[in-house]
């Protein structure tokens, strides 16, 4: 499904460059349910912005779905990124002029679905999500879990292959950002790979791999045994709280 | 290009911007609203000013007499000259000159009819005057060829006198006592432009005749056939030369006869018009261009305000294409409503204007000393202009629109 294979990637900023990932590797499968987590500047939106074709990167190959993603053209990437990718940001993204349906819609407007149509789809993912008596809200008249709430709706109307999530819950309270997390668990049910990027441990130990980043490198993976000990431990952690 | 869905979602767009909207369109149509009034202002005055120069024939020339000034052929300066019979002839033989008349002033003639009297001017002249004044019969004829050849005792009065003397009756055909000597009322004129018509026109030949005025002429009245400065001119030098060989005076003598060009001073005038059109035009790009700066103005910063949108829209899948075809058809839509409405306003005010001059003037050929005349703007130069700003805001923002368009996606969701 996704293949990074030596990853570089640096940001050049007036006469210094800032190496972020030094040499990734990484192999997700259809349908796991991920989340990378790191310290500030540790390169994880960075990776998930490459893994969403929102960025490029320097070196190495990325192969997505068996399609090797480089360099591609703007209008290529935009295809790619509307066929296969749903996003979900830490500050929703909703375009603040257009209702919750509107919002929801508007992957498909790109798809050239008719306007009947999508919004009544739109509608459908709305009810999925439990916000169809919001349908004519616009972002601002909402809380940030209806607005992520919607977000997500947007993310899954074109039925993409992956959702890519930074820091989803990073704009939400504990409640919320349970309540999102297991929207994002259902989705993954449905067979949908899920990649999250996080710096809350409770909110990593919901997901069934953990990468930990350290300096643009992949410091540990975390599954199978050692990931019931960090959800145990989180857990815990959480209970006391 | 037509696709009702993306007509659809530009229209959402406009409807939930409405201050942005307004901002460019109001731009738009205030710059094409000034030049539609510039245009029609700067028209106005002109076809006024032409209107008023067709009161006489814009080819007119008077010609009259007055003291030597330079000393020629042995004789003394300050010897006044005089016109005669003769004159009105050789003036005629000049190439160039088309109708001519020879004038006899009688100040204060007395008319009378019935109980009623007045003193009117008479001018005395031959057929062509009318030609030369352009004067309108409203009833009747003018003077003509045999009234002279016969010395028929008839006259022409103006339309003043004849509400004077006659009143509401019938005046045509009567006769009328000019210093006691009846004359027949063959016509009845007004002359255009002017408010008084208290002339009376009598055969020159009669008038010599009668009132004792021998062969003398005081001023000669012609038509010249001349489109340029310098053709009119060169025919006022070889009238001067004419009369100067008859009256022995220095072609170059200013003093000897007096001569006014009108067709020289339509030129001149026309001339200070088309400078005043040119300084109109100027004004006029100046507004386009204050127009196409603001257009340009607020595009870019409609881009950059909507880089962030451009970013999420590009995250769920929209080409750069469809990005730049968003910002300039929302932008290209707006100018083309508000340069029409900008059009409809400027031009409607005109014509409201013209409308309401007509209303309190009356028709153009009542009016007197009129300076603006239908004063509305060529539809061709309005369209074009409108085209300009709307192409001018379409550059404007196709230049932003391409740069937020091509930067990567997670560039422009980082805008705030």
């Amino acid at each position: 499904m996704i293949r990074l294979n030596n990853i570089h990637k640096s940001y050049v900023m007036g006469n210094n460059s800032l190496h972020v990932l030094k040499g990734i590797d990484l192999h997700i499968e259809q349908g796991d349910f991920v989340s990378i987590m790191g310290s500030s500047g540790s390169g994880k939106s960075t990776l998930l912005n490459i893994l969403g074709m929102l960025d490029n990167y320097d070196n190495g190959t990325y192969h997505l779905s068996g399609n090797l993603i480089s360099n591609m053209s703007e209008k290529k990437a935009a295809k790619y990124r509307n066929d296969l990718v749903g996003f979900v940001f830490q500050s929703f993204n909703l375009i603040s002029f257009k209702n919750a349906m509107e919002n929801v819609a508007l992957p498909l407007y790109y798809k050239g679905v008719p306007r009947k149509k999508r919004n009544q789809i739109a509608l459908e993912y709305l009810e999925k999500l439990g916000l169809k008596d919001w349908a004519n809200h616009m972002p601002n008249e909402m809380s940030g879990g209806q607005k992520q709430r919607v977000a997500i709706a947007r993310a899954l109307i074109s039925q993409p292959k992956i959702i890519l999530a930074d820091e989803p819950t990073g704009a939400l309270d504990t409640t919320t950002s349970y309540e999102v997390m297991e929207i994002l668990k259902d989705v993954n049910a449905s067979g949908i790979t899920v990649i999250i990027v996080t710096h809350e441990h409770d909110i990593a130990a919901m997901t069934r791999q953990i990468i930990r980043l350290k300096d643009g490198r992949i410091h540990e993976i975390i599954r199978n045994g050692e990931l019931k000990q960090f959800q145990k431990d989180y857990m815990k952690e959480l209970e006391t709280a | 290009m037509f696709d009702i869905d993306k007509w659809q979602e530009i229209l959402a767009t406009i409807k939930k911007n409405k201050m942005r909207t307004f901002l460019t369109g109001f731009s738009v149509a205030w710059g094409i609203f000034m030049l539609m009034i510039l245009l029609g202002s700067g028209n106005g005055l002109s076809n006024g000013v032409a209107a008023n120069f067709m009161n006489d024939a814009v080819n007119a020339m008077w010609i009259w007499t007055g003291e030597t000034t330079i000393p020629y052929e042995g004789m003394k300066s300050g010897r006044p000259i005089q016109f005669h019979n003769q004159d009105q002839e050789i003036v005629q033989k000049v190439s160039g000159v088309g109708a001519s008349s020879g004038r006899y002033f009688m100040g204060n003639t007395r008319y009378s009819y019935l109980k009623e009297s007045g003193e009117y001017t008479t001018i005395t002249c031959q057929p062509e005057l009318k030609e030369v004044e352009n004067l309108i019969l409203n009833e009747g004829r003018f003077i003509n060829q045999i009234d002279i050849l016969q010395n028929r005792k008839v006259v022409v009065i103006g339309a003043d006198i004849k509400t004077a003397l006659f009143k509401d009756s019938v005046a045509l055909g009567e006769y009328v006592n000019v210093n006691m000597v009846p004359f027949k009322v063959v016509g009845i004129c007004t002359e255009p432009g002017s408010t008084r018509n208290r002339n009376a026109y009598m055969p020159l030949s009669t008038a010599q005749m009668i009132f004792s005025g021998s062969n003398r002429l005081h001023n000669l009245a012609l038509t010249i056939d001349a489109s340029t400065l310098e053709e009119s001119q060169a025919i006022e030098e070889k009238i001067r030369t004419a009369l100067g060989k008859q009256h022995k005076f220095d072609p170059k003598d200013e003093g000897a006869i007096g001569l006014y060009n009108k067709l020289e001073n339509y030129i001149q005038t026309m001339k200070i018009f088309q400078a005043i059109k040119i300084f109109i035009w100027i004004i006029g790009i100046g507004t386009l261009i204050a127009g196409i700066v603001g257009v340009s103005n607020i595009m870019l910063i409609v881009v950059k305000e909507r880089t962030k949108e451009i970013g999420i829209r590009k995250a769920i899948g929209a080409s750069p294409s469809s990005v730049i075809g968003l910002i300039l058809l929302e932008s290209i839509m707006i100018t083309t409503i508000a340069g029409y409405i900008g059009l409809v306003l400027g031009t409607g005010l005109m014509e409201m204007i013209n409308y309401f001059m007509m209303q309190s003037a009356g028709p153009v050929s009542d009016q007197s000393e009129t300076i603006f005349l239908n004063p509305t703007v060529d539809i061709n130069i309005a369209i074009y202009s409108t085209l300009l700003l709307i192409i001018a805001g379409a550059i404007a923002g196709y230049i932003p629109a391409k740069r937020a368009a091509s930067i990567k996606p997670i560039v422009a969701l980082r805008d705030e």
